[in-house]
């Protein structure tokens, strides 16, 4: 099985529709797998996932998923991702947004689509939470999962996967004031 | 956990008898509600009180908390607060080599393990370009369609509940017992089973299973039968469902809502029929959709899924081709036992695969299914090592609970329970 999408001609049409559309929004093209992804300029993500919805003959109208991953060595560093789907030719297409870090302690921005999109609203929201990448104009921009006052961006690949000790009646005197 | 927004404002007295709440210092978290409705708070017409349902109240099916403004009875805004169960899954998988990432992500939505088994297993097969037998693809479909049926009951039975029908409990759990007792057979293992491998399934079933699963398809639908028996015609329930929770077809594809909600709807969106996978381009079954999108809508919507169900297992059971249950690349998949005592190299592949596991060359794959409660996808990027380096999960529930404000508002408390109910969230899948 594999879903259907655009071909590998199809993808490269798109692309250039698209940097004729929106000059150098598409970076690189790939298909792999099964799969069409169009890697994008993080600053001109509305104008594309805007043309890919209302262009006739593309109309890719529903947002199936939105996520992000961290590519940590590769640069740039961080990639939101939009999976795209037209339900009428049953196509799915990805949306690579590739951000870059802007190192220190600064947050990555990149444009927030929920208006567009009104069911990005919790998986922005989650990924803000997991990769502190910051949506501007998100109408509720909180940590959704994570405690409020949680620090730090845990699915970042450099966040230690930490543990605390479980405590069993037979160790809790080797951990103290457990119970605090 | 009540706060009153202006307690000066009828005076030092009480204005409608003793029982409102003094001032209090609790605080809503983040942009309360009550700012966000644009009401204003000060007028005597629009008396609004912010309160939290959850997170432990056991309509909310599971640990989940709304932070409820009421006017009265009538719901004027509302605001969904998760992460009460979060575990970071997600995170732990991405220490964990592939093929012991399965029994992780089961848990994540526990009532519908297979379809996560599903989800992660098709993931890892599109980037290892594996194709699996057509006997494990059959498998796999007969325990998918079961754990659908399940997923439906467990449903059934708490939502009755919910609405005041204590015994549609006692004879969902019984049906569902029967389910739990063949995954026992098959793999041991009454949840959380891990019987899909990357691969094809971990074991073939055993002698008397197949036997087991037609007798359950013959019962099943005079079972099916009596729940609508109980609850199609009944007042009670017609009362509390009929025209309640109405949200517009085009409102729920904007917020991304798929799965029964849709199909209640009268979207015949259904990835098993839009986008076959598995086996399920050979089975006859057909998509329930809905007129209304109504609570009784979503009702006999998952019902006739359940009849659906039954069919397409008792086609695959009968229709079950012979050959092998998991693929044959010894890279991936562990050799036969029986294999190690005789052969050096199954020995050597028996050990690399359990101590350091199968690589998986650079690439992002991202796996729709359609699960009981919507399009279920699982995103894997594997970075060329043996440990996949992002797993996520599109939990359905995660996404449709945005549609429940959209349900209850401007509707009475009462119905916000039965909506939450058709609603069918499991709080693992949306907190992970």
């Amino acid at each position: 099985m594999a879903a259907r999408m655009p071909d590998a001609p199809g993808l490269e049409l798109i692309a250039g529709e698209l940097n004729e559309a929106h000059p150098g929004s598409v970076l690189e093209t790939y298909h792999d797998r099964g799969q069409a992804c169009l890697i994008v300029d993080p600053d001109q993500v509305l104008g594309v996932l805007g043309w890919l919805r209302e262009t006739p003959g593309q109309e890719y109208r529903f947002l199936a998923s939105l996520h992000a991953a961290d590519y940590l060595p590769a640069e740039p560093r961080f990639g939101v991702h939009y999976e795209l789907l037209n339900m009428a030719r049953v196509e799915r297409l990805r949306v690579r947004a590739a951000l870059a870090d802007p190192g220190d302690d600064a947050l990555p921005e990149i444009d927030s689509c929920a208006e567009m999109f009104p069911t990005a609203d919790f998986q922005e929201r989650e990924v803000y939470d997991f990769f502190g990448i910051v949506f501007r104009g998100h109408p509720d921009l909180r940590r959704i999962l994570m405690p409020e006052e949680y620090v730090g961006w845990p699915q970042r690949r450099d966040f230690p996967i930490g543990g605390e000790p479980v405590i069993f009646t037979n160790t809790e005197n080797q951990v103290p004031r457990w119970y605090e | 956990m009540v706060r009153v927004t202006e307690p000066t404002l009828h005076g030092t007295a009480p204005a409608h008898g003793g029982d409102r709440i003094a001032h209090t210092e609790a605080t809503v978290i983040g942009t309360s509600p009550i700012e966000k409705s644009g009401l204003d708070p000060g007028s005597i017409d629009s008396e609004l009180l912010t309160i939290n349902m959850g997170p432990h109240h056991p309509a909310t099916h599971g640990v989940l908390r709304l932070l409820v403004s009421l006017e009265g009875e009538v719901v004027r805004d509302l605001k969904p607060i998760m992460g009460y169960v979060h575990t970071g899954i997600e995170k732990s998988c991405e220490d964990k080599n592939y093929w012991k990432v399965i029994p992780f992500v089961e848990r994540m939505d526990y009532i519908s393990y297979y379809f996560q088994m599903q989800a992660y297993c098709g993931a890892v097969e599109q980037l290892l370009e594996l194709e699996i037998p057509e006997r494990a693809k059959y498998l796999r479909v007969i325990h998918l369609e079961l754990n659908r049926i399940h997923s439906h009951l467990v449903w059934l039975g708490t939502s009755a509940l919910d609405l005041g029908a204590m015994s549609m409990f006692f004879y969902c759990f019984r049906e569902r017992d029967r389910i739990l007792d063949m995954f026992e057979m098959s793999s041991g293992q009454r949840m959380h089973t891990r019987y899909f491998q990357v691969g094809g399934v971990f074991e073939d079933i055993p002698v008397g299973f197949a036997e087991k699963v037609r007798a359950f398809c013959d019962e099943m639908p005079s079972r099916i039968d009596q729940y609508e028996a109980l609850l199609t015609r009944n007042e009670i329930f017609l009362q509390r469902t009929k025209g309640i929770g109405i949200v517009p077809r085009e409102r729920l594809l904007d917020l991304g809502v798929t799965g029964p909600l849709l199909r209640a709807a009268g979207e015949p969106w259904d990835l098993r029929k839009a986008d076959p996978y598995l086996s399920y381009a050979d089975h006859d079954f057909s998509i329930p959709v809905g007129t209304v999108g109504d609570g009784w809508d979503r009702y006999r919507v998952r019902i006739q899924e359940m009849r659906e169900s039954v069919k397409i297992v008792r086609q695959a059971i009968d229709g079950l081709p012979e050959g092998p249950w998991i693929a044959d690349d010894r890279k991936v998949v562990l050799p036969p036992r029986h294999e190690l005592s005789t052969s050096m190299e199954s020995l050597i592949h028996h050990f690399k695969l359990v101590t350091e596991g199968f690589r998986v060359a650079p690439g992002e794959v991202y796996h729709p299914i359609e699960g009981p409660r919507g399009e279920l996808g699982c995103f894997v990027v594997a970075d060329g090592s043996a440990k996949p380096a992002r797993v996520h999960f599109r939990d359905s529930s995660f996404v449709n609970l945005q549609c429940l404000r959209d349900m209850c508002l401007d509707e009475y408390v009462a119905d916000m329970i039965q909506n939450l109910a058709m609603l069918d969230p499991i709080l693992g899948g949306i907190d992970r």
